[in-house]
């Protein structure tokens, strides 16, 4: 016999405003098996909790029903109080009576009567749970961090100094990803260089990190704990051990016309190279593209120059398969491609460039050592214009609506800059608006206008144009003072807006992770699990969840490691009971589920039945690995005789809601 | 072609290959032969019957027959045999211990035709040039072989056998058949000629479950409509809606597996056009996803297991719809 | 369903929605504010490859008068794969569904994602919308089943 508890929540005037909360207490307390129905301003508070506890003890009720908030909100919470006072946590069941009723609905009469529905459901629901024991698995002692920015870098570390083993896996020859290509830093114009190389250097030299450089992720399986990541090392033709990184073969290879990646294509590198000076690993990585040797066979110029043998013109991807308990993602972003962007001249004037292009144009390391010149004529520039949310904030297919977070500070910075270094330069800003919250992020950007003279005028640059005279005409409008301005300008900066990787949308299939709209990762919950993926042990650092600064970067960064330590100092972890098992006696042996298992959980057996007769047979029938079934679900469609079938939403459980709705 | 087929099968028998034989053996009138099993080669001589009338697909025996002990000789027709292929890609049946001799397929006789003719007393038929001559109570008969022939004969996809241990006569091709013509006609009537058309037909059902019962692709050991924990158990068609749910559940769960053996119609006492709701899905499958003939091999994933990342959406039903 | 001469056609809506994506999705309406009918009832499965063709005809059984299922987008899937079978096999069943002269309108698939809440409440909208002018299910409810 069934003795059911319900228990509806206000949730103060959240759910109580819009819902006679009583009228539904009343309502439910009528259900059939239901012995208590009571009402409360917050189930989810300490003394709401012990309402339910002292209910469940007092009924002795088999099962409860609160109706509140979404069960992604507090399902465990009441969970774990049905479970602290003996009632098995799985026979709690949530009515979502706040987010899909309360506070979408207006109108308190047809509110009140849904979430009775609702709830109704959940009763119906409620009778036919089981209880469910979870069954435990191992973690994996080991991490592995997607993307060697500096978040993939500082979670390693972090993650290093609890003891734990990580890996890093970073697509490009060497870590240190967009940091590495920025000159100064906001607000405090210290050199990105010199606090990053340190930081990679350690990375490098932690005995409990390995990094991957020049490697993918090309398959992930498993779950929480357990994952099996397949990692593709490409082939640099370098053997990795012997290159000492001298750089000899650089320096020798004839090949020097390539367009180098980390300068932004404004200079050259050649065929087999070295990113840059502080790389690491810092070992030479040929380019098949344009190595003669590999292209033609004919060359070979940097193997007969390597005193240590490090090449290996045959050199092929190998693949390494390894167990890893968490997975940290920081895949990090890039200025977005703007080859649309006709107005701004970018394809057509080489003076027209991109922020990131400018760090390069402005950086000791860069292709002009640090001096500032026009890339089309190496002069310097006196008149110089920014243009701000280049792709940002867009309604237009073109470009993105979100705002690229970063681009309002790092022109101040670059006004501010170049204003010291060169002050007989005029620096003009157009923007929407100047977005500066951020710990001394407005009075840096007041020290641009007040104290250094940077022309900051909102207003959109409508159209830039390139003269024969090497000038360039920008024509803008200036809102405040309501006029057109035609500017010559020497040097135009986009701030173009910035957009995940592209590697992370594959990357997100095989971690079976969500993605929003603009494929960034979606976070567990926006405000309460921000570097968590819903999917449990996939975590998010950086960029790659939504445009971020350095200092946010590194904090996100920390907090996904914290998180991945919380995981890996357990030595197992609870699994989910909602798992799929098979009635053996319907079970036809016929494979459909199996076919069907993202998780390779089935597996076959022959098994003896005693037949009605006396006899006995023997059949092939499904079994289900309870520790590796991840409760999808998939197989209990696939399967015909409806033998397979999933704790927790069994068949009999959704019809009994479904018949409860549709009453 | 009965005569060698007894003679073959004593010769099998005899030589110990199989223990018995999996035939059909004559009913109570002429056009009613049904599956049985002989175990001797007196059986096989006075029973075994096979004729214009020997339609019925003896491949789902095969689930019971194959565990047991020893081989059974099988006789397969084209069709059979896919049916038989989809058992062993299930593991329904097993393969070693099947002996598979195949046989020409039809066309077969429709008694259910002869009789719309007014013929009745049926004792025997003969094809003569494609007239047939029956032999009744009454004295001969005539009428033109092919409006005798069973819908699923007239509508044959293939005379090719796709597994068989021997073979006799010869062998026949895939053939390009008309099969589709029916669902495309009712695909292109209104929603509502559809609707009269299938309720029409459908409340014609008695749930006698026949159409299940020899259903070589409806082989589960414990049927969802005989389960009543399954929450759908029911035993009769009560009002329209356990006819459609039925049926069309019956046809969802045979979807990607069904052979379209067109056994399901053949043996409606109703005269239902069952198959036309297979061969809606069997449409389906070939238009969406790529021709798939369950039963041609046993390897491939049936097209309901399977899927492709650029697979169209389920709007689809929606965009190529009639209205 | 309730028919009531005075008072317009309100349809019951059964919506099976994943856990993971269109649950939450529906929930991030909620939090946002974003109204959608209450003929609309939320039936919650961890993924939508767990929705049974049999549950959907269960609940036209039953009255309903639509049935819509959410679904992560394809790719994105908690499960992988989860959603591309439910693709397969929600468009053969609802194009046998047609094939029966039952309305089209009255069945969908939609993608939902976690941060489509805007998404979630514009297509439950439209949706209510769409089997509110095809007036009530009679096609394939039990009648035996209709409320009094």
């Amino acid at each position: 016999m069934q003795k059911i508890g319900v228990f509806v929540c206000h949730c103060g005037t959240n759910i109580a405003a819009t819902v006679d909360v009583k009228a539904v207490a009343e309502a439910l307390g009528h259900e059939p098996g239901v012995v208590i129905s009571r009402d409360y301003q917050y189930m989810c508070s300490e003394s709401g909790q012990n309402l339910v506890k002292n209910a469940i003890k007092e009924h002795k009720l088999t099962g409860i029903v609160v109706c509140s908030c979404s069960p992604r909100m507090h399902e465990n919470t009441f969970r774990k109080a049905a479970a602290s006072v003996g009632l098995n946590p799985y026979l709690v069941e949530i009515a979502n009576i706040r987010e899909q009723c309360s506070w979408i609905h207006k109108d308190i009469a047809t509110a009140t009567e849904k979430a009775i529905i609702l709830g109704k459901a959940a009763v119906a629901k409620v009778h036919l749970n089981a209880p469910l024991t979870a069954g435990e698995s191992p973690v994996a002692k080991r991490a592995l961090v997607i993307g060697g920015g500096i978040a993939g870098i500082q979670t390693a570390l972090d993650i290093a100094e609890a003891g734990f083993d990580v890996d890093i896996v970073e697509k490009n020859p060497t870590i240190g990803g967009k940091m590495a290509q920025i000159d100064k830093t906001f607000p405090t114009l210290d050199c990105a260089a010199c606090i990053l190389t340190p930081k990679m250097v350690e990375a490098s030299q932690n005995e409990h990190i390995t990094i991957h450089s020049f490697s993918e992720v090309t398959d992930v399986k498993g779950f929480v704990g357990n994952f099996t990541v397949t990692i593709k090392k490409k082939a640099r033709y370098v053997d990795e051990t012997k290159c000492t990184g001298c750089g000899l073969c650089t320096e020798k290879c004839p090949m020097k016309k390539v367009p180098n990646e980390f300068n932004m294509g404004l200079d050259n590198r050649t065929a087999i190279y070295i990113p840059f000076a502080q790389a690491v690993p810092k070992v030479a990585t040929i380019d098949p593209n344009y190595c003669m040797m590999l292209k033609n066979g004919k060359c070979g110029v940097c193997s007969k120059v390597c005193s240590v043998g490090a090449i290996d013109y045959k050199q092929e991807d190998r693949f390494i398969e390894q167990k890893y308990g968490a997975i940290v993602v920081a895949t990090g972003f890039n200025p977005i491609n703007l080859d649309k962007y006709d107005e701004f001249a970018y394809n057509q004037c080489p003076d027209v460039v991109t922020s990131l292009e400018l760090e390069r144009l402005m950086n000791a390391a860069g292709p002009n050592g640090g001096t500032l010149l026009r890339p089309s004529d190496k002069t310097h520039p006196h008149k110089i214009v920014f243009v701000q949310c280049v792709g940002s904030r867009c309604d237009d297919s073109k470009g993105k609506p979100y705002c690229s977070k970063i681009c309002c500070m790092y022109t101040a910075k670059h006004a501010m800059l170049i204003r010291e270094k060169y002050p007989d330069t005029e620096v003009y800003v157009f923007y929407i608006d100047v977005r500066t919250p951020g710990k001394n992020f407005d009075e840096f950007y007041r020290r641009a206008v007040e104290q250094y003279n940077v022309h900051y005028i909102k207003g959109m640059v409508g159209k830039v144009t390139p003269r024969s005279d090497g000038k360039i005409e920008v024509q803008a409008s200036d809102l405040l003072a309501d006029e057109q301005l035609h500017i010559d300008a020497d040097l135009v900066v986009l701030a173009a807006a910035i957009e995940p990787d592209k590697t992370a949308r594959p990357l997100a299939t095989m971690l079976t992770t969500q993605m929003d709209t603009n494929d960034f990762f979606t976070e567990a919950h926006p405000k309460l699990r921000p570097v968590e993926s819903a999917t449990a042990g996939i975590f998010l650092s950086g960029a790659c969840q939504g445009p971020k600064d350095i200092p946010e970067t590194v904090a996100q960064a920390s907090a996904a490691a914290a998180k991945a330590i919380g995981l890996l100092v357990k030595n197992s972890i609870t699994c989910n009971p909602c798992v799929a098992h098979s009635d053996e006696l319907m079970c036809n042996g016929c494979s459909s589920c199996e076919k069907v298992c993202p998780y390779g959980a089935i597996t076959y057996i022959d098994k003896e039945f005693r037949m009605p007769d006396r006899t006995t047979a023997v059949r092939r029938v499904a079994s289900v690995n309870p520790a590796v079934c991840q409760g999808c679900g998939a197989c209990t469609v696939a399967c015909p005789s409806g033998a397979m079938d999933l704790n927790g939403f069994s068949n009999s459980q959704i019809m009994a809601e479904v018949d409860a709705i549709c009453k | 072609m009965q005569e060698a087929m007894i003679n073959r099968a004593k010769q099998l028998l005899a030589d110990g290959t199989v223990n018995r034989v999996i035939g059909w053996k004559r009913g109570e009138f002429a056009y009613d032969i049904t599956p049985a099993v002989f175990d001797s080669a007196d059986e096989l001589d006075s029973d075994f019957v096979f004729d214009d009338f020997t339609a019925a697909n003896v491949s789902k025996y095969l689930v019971k027959e194959s565990k047991k002990e020893g081989k059974v000789l099988a006789f397969l027709k084209p069709c059979d045999t896919y049916s038989f292929n989809q058992l062993v890609k299930e593991h329904r049946v097993v393969r070693e211990n099947v002996y598979i001799i195949g046989i020409p397929g039809g066309p077969k006789l429709d008694a259910e035709k002869i009789k719309a003719k007014g013929i009745t007393g049926i004792l025997g038929v003969k094809n003569e040039n494609y007239t047939l001559k029956i032999d009744t109570v009454y004295g001969e008969e005539t009428m033109p072989f092919y409006e005798a022939v069973l819908d699923k004969c007239a509508s044959c996809k293939s005379k090719k056998h796709v597994v068989y241990d021997e073979l006799m006569g010869d062998e026949g091709d895939v053939l390009d058949s008309d099969r589709f013509d029916m669902v495309e006609k009712l695909e292109n009537m209104t929603a509502q000629e559809r609707y009269d058309f299938w309720r029409e037909q459908l409340s014609k059902c008695i749930r006698c479950n026949a159409c299940r019962n020899v259903c070589p692709a409806c082989t589960c050991e414990k049927c969802v409509f005989d389960n009543p924990a399954s929450g759908v158990e029911n035993k009769a068609p009560a009002d329209s809606f356990e006819e459609n749910m039925f049926h069309i559940i019956r046809a969802f769960h045979v979807a990607g597996r069904c052979t379209d053996c067109g056994e399901c119609s053949r043996v409606c006492p109703q005269n239902i056009p069952l198959h036309l709701l297979n061969r809606k899905f069997i449409k389906d499958i070939n238009e969406l996803y790529g021709n798939y003939q369950a039963g041609e091999d046993t390897t491939s994933r049936a097209p309901l297991n399977d899927y492709r990342q650029d697979d169209c959406e389920a709007g689809i039903v929606h965009e190529r719809g009639v209205e | 369903m309730q028919v009531n001469e005075n008072k317009e056609f309100e349809p019951l809506i059964v919506a099976f929605c994943c856990n993971w994506c269109s649950y939450a999705g529906a929930d991030l309406s909620g939090t946002n504010r974003l109204n959608y009918p209450t003929n609309v009832k939320i039936i919650r499965v961890p993924c939508s490859c767990r929705v049974n063709p049999m549950f959907i005809l269960r609940a036209f059984q039953r009255g309903a008068d639509g049935v819509i299922l959410c679904g992560c987008h394809p790719g994105d899937c908690h499960y992988t794969s989860g959603n591309y079978f439910t693709r397969r096999r929600m468009t053969l069943l609802f194009s046998m569904l047609d094939f029966l002269g039952i309305e089209r309108d009255r069945t969908r698939v939609e993608w939902v994602s976690a941060a489509e809440g805007a998404k979630f409440a514009a297509t439950m909208n439209e949706f209510t919308e769409a089997v509110k002018k095809l007036g009530p299910n009679r096609r394939l409810e039990d009648l035996r089943c209709r409320k009094q």
